[in-house]
């Protein structure tokens, strides 16, 4: 075990997957010698050499097109695109290309792709670096996205991205690349993709959340007292329904919580999904607690935007009292 | 001096046999053996009927759109002729030639177009991808691709085709400009046929040449008369070269003319003269070869009945295959999302016929079982 924040463990992970397979490899903006803008290729340049830890030109398209190549022709690479705001220029070829190889050939031609992503806001960044276009990508199908919350699953997570033999869209929030620490078991382990991790148990309410708002759910849910359960979805896409039904169902009450903006939020999906498959059981609306339909505002007022413990704690009292 | 030229280049172009039946023996001597010229002229034969017949399936009701590849045959045979089997061929949609010399079966292609996904799934160790539809985004994936072969030390390469209006899109730009300073083996075939559906060069390129665009990334560039398939191996041949002993890639322009309509949903009498037309038919490649083959006393009006026998003979035999394939179960377009099919995917499969979509879908899944 090892006391880790998330970049550290994230890093370990890299380093342990490019010993064990010599066919991943690291491409990105500023991966090499400089060990990519948040340091999570900090030192793996100089440990695995030029050819496997790649500093390319500057061009997302480029990134991802020529990454879609070299999977296709059976390497494992991991491409880090440097903030979410730029995945835009990416978006043709992850979502004309990537997503799509397997089923037009059939499985004759696959893309086993991991696109590491910084995403979120909350660390006083410049425009188009605070952003959440996790929906974007899990509406668009043959993509599977996650967002680790924890330095273990982390680890865990991009093991089993770098393994999945689809493309896989690693969003790493940047408000807890350092937060805090956590153990870390430094062998090898993975942690599935599609399964959600119960961060704790309670019986009033279901919170269902991913990413660096977990921390404020967290937050919220200790402020609040109650006895409320807690679920990391970790994977976006597909998600753990099973895990939100059954707890639903106990319950009674949910509340999802998301960086990203409200309509068409994922929140909207796991909503109708509870709607279909928990509608006897419910007592309360299902509520929403999310960024606005706006453009992410300046850093000024981001903390107005991003759902805070604050906002969280009077849903809960909405829908607890509904 | 305080002026004085830091660059100074030149664009030349390669023609060995040019549109009046002259040979260069200095280029040309030696460089196919007469056996394989016959072999090609046969396939562009082939291709060229392959055109003929895929179009009466189109317009009677048979195949959806299609585009004809009649007048660019030569282009993408020459490059795969050029080439190994380990050599990927990254193709846009007119490179049929190319893609049957490689060995993918004919239905494949007609598949493709009559709305089949089993036209994409190419035999494996063929190292070809699918037809490409999106303008410009595939070359991208032919330098993923070359770049592989370098990563494991093996001196494979790959080849993309694509359009002159290609080249103004931003990732023809990307793919280049990683393909050079990342040292990859890569080739870059430009197929300038004149027109991108409707608009001509002039509006992609308002260069004397397409060719000199590879220029600006700093790799070898060439002009080929791509209707001239003596011409079309030589600089294969050398970018091949370039590519596998300097791991360096190649820009080929290739000036031929597309004279067919951009596909069956198009009329090109719209925007196209006729006067322009009809002199690019006296360039077709088929003629030139044939002249080719006559002057040597390799061809004659005989065999030319006995081949369009053949070809016509070898079409019908793949638009058959194309045909008789089997039914596709109706939930095929779940099956190869994902290597492993998520579960809501397997739910919305099961349901799809027997609930609307999420309506009560436990019950709907029981009575599906049941």
């Amino acid at each position: 075990m090892a006391n880790l924040t998330l970049v550290q463990a994230i890093n370990l992970a890299l380093i342990q997957e490019m010993e064990r397979d010599d066919r991943v490899m690291i491409m990105g903006e500023d991966v090499g010698i400089n060990g990519g803008v948040f340091r999570v290729t900090e030192g793996l340049h100089k440990r695995f050499g030029a050819d496997r830890v790649v500093d390319t030109p500057l061009a997302e398209s480029g990134i991802i097109g020529t990454a879609i190549g070299l999977a296709m022709a059976g390497l494992r690479p991991i491409a880090e695109i440097q903030f979410e705001g730029f995945l835009g220029p990416a978006y043709d070829q992850i979502c004309t290309h990537a997503a799509r190889m397997r089923t037009r050939t059939r499985g004759a031609l696959t893309v086993p792709l991991v696109i590491r992503v910084p995403v979120g806001g909350g660390i006083h960044a410049p425009e188009l670096h605070s952003d959440s276009p996790e929906a974007i990508y899990t509406h668009n199908p043959g993509l599977k996205v996650v967002m680790p919350s924890s330095p273990r699953d982390a680890k865990g997570l991009l093991l089993s991205a770098i393994r999945d033999p689809d493309p896989v869209i690693f969003f790493e929030p940047k408000r807890i690349y350092r937060a805090f620490r956590e153990e870390v078991p430094e062998d090898e382990y993975t942690v599935p993709i599609g399964k959600a991790r119960m961060v704790r148990e309670g019986s009033e309410l279901t919170m269902v959340s991913w990413g660096a708002s977990v921390i404020q759910c967290m937050n919220a849910i200790e402020q609040s007292g109650r006895d409320i359960e807690l679920i990391d979805l970790r994977t976006i896409s597909p998600f753990d329904m099973e895990t939100v039904s059954e707890s639903v169902r106990r319950t009674g009450r949910a509340i999802v919580v998301h960086e990203a903006p409200l309509s068409c939020g994922l929140g909207s999906e796991i909503a109708s999904r509870i709607m279909e498959e928990c509608f006897l059981h419910l007592e309360a609306p299902v509520q929403r607690v999310t960024g606005f339909d706006t453009i992410m505002p300046y850093y000024k007022l981001e903390l107005e935007y991003l759902p805070d413990a604050a906002r969280i704690g009077q849903a809960i009292d909405e829908v607890v009292a509904y | 001096m305080p002026v004085e030229p830091v660059f100074e280049t030149r664009i030349d172009r390669v023609s060995i046999l040019d549109e009046h039946g002259r040979f260069d023996e200095e280029l040309g001597a030696g460089l196919i053996p007469d056996e394989d010229v016959i072999a090609m002229y046969r396939h562009m034969v082939t291709c060229r009927h392959l055109d003929e017949i895929a179009f009466k399936l189109q317009r009677s009701g048979r195949m959806g759109t299609y585009p004809e590849n009649r007048g660019q045959e030569a282009t993408s045979l020459g490059a795969a002729y050029a080439l190994r089997k380990e050599d990927w061929l990254v193709t846009c949609y007119r490179e049929n030639a190319g893609l049957f010399w490689r060995g993918l079966p004919m239905e494949y292609v007609l598949l493709h177009w009559m709305g089949d996904e089993r036209g994409n799934e190419i035999p494996q160790g063929l190292n070809v991808t699918p037809l490409a539809i999106p303008i410009g985004t595939q070359m991208l994936h032919a330098t993923g691709l070359g770049w592989a072969s370098k990563y494991r030390g093996e001196d494979g390469l790959a080849c993309t085709f694509f359009g002159d209006g290609a080249t103004s899109e931003g990732d023809f730009h990307e793919a280049m400009n990683f393909a050079a300073n990342l040292d990859l083996p890569v080739i870059f075939f430009c197929q300038n046929n004149s027109w991108a559906i409707s608009v001509p060069t002039r509006i992609q390129c308002s260069a004397p040449t397409i060719a000199q665009r590879g220029l600006a990334y700093g790799m070898d560039c060439i002009q080929v008369d791509g209707n001239d398939l003596f011409a079309v191996v030589k600089v294969v041949r050398d970018a091949a070269e370039r590519a596998r002993t300097n791991q360096r890639p190649t820009f080929i322009e290739a000036v031929t003319y597309r004279l067919g309509d951009h596909t069956t949903a198009d009329d090109a009498r719209r925007y196209r003269d006729e006067e322009e037309l009809e002199m690019w038919k006296l360039r077709d490649p088929l003629i030139r070869l044939r002249g080719w083959l006559d002057a040597r006393g390799l061809w004659d009006d005989s065999k030319q009945a006995a081949l369009q026998e053949d070809a016509e003979a070898q079409i019908a035999a793949a638009v058959e295959r194309a045909n008789e394939v089997e039914d596709l179960p109706p939930t095929e377009f779940f099956a190869n999302m994902y290597k492993t099919m998520p579960p809501n995917l397997q739910q919305q499969m099961r349901t799809m016929r027997t609930s609307s979509l999420g309506r009560f879908p436990e019950t709907a899944d029981q009575s599906a079982t049941t």
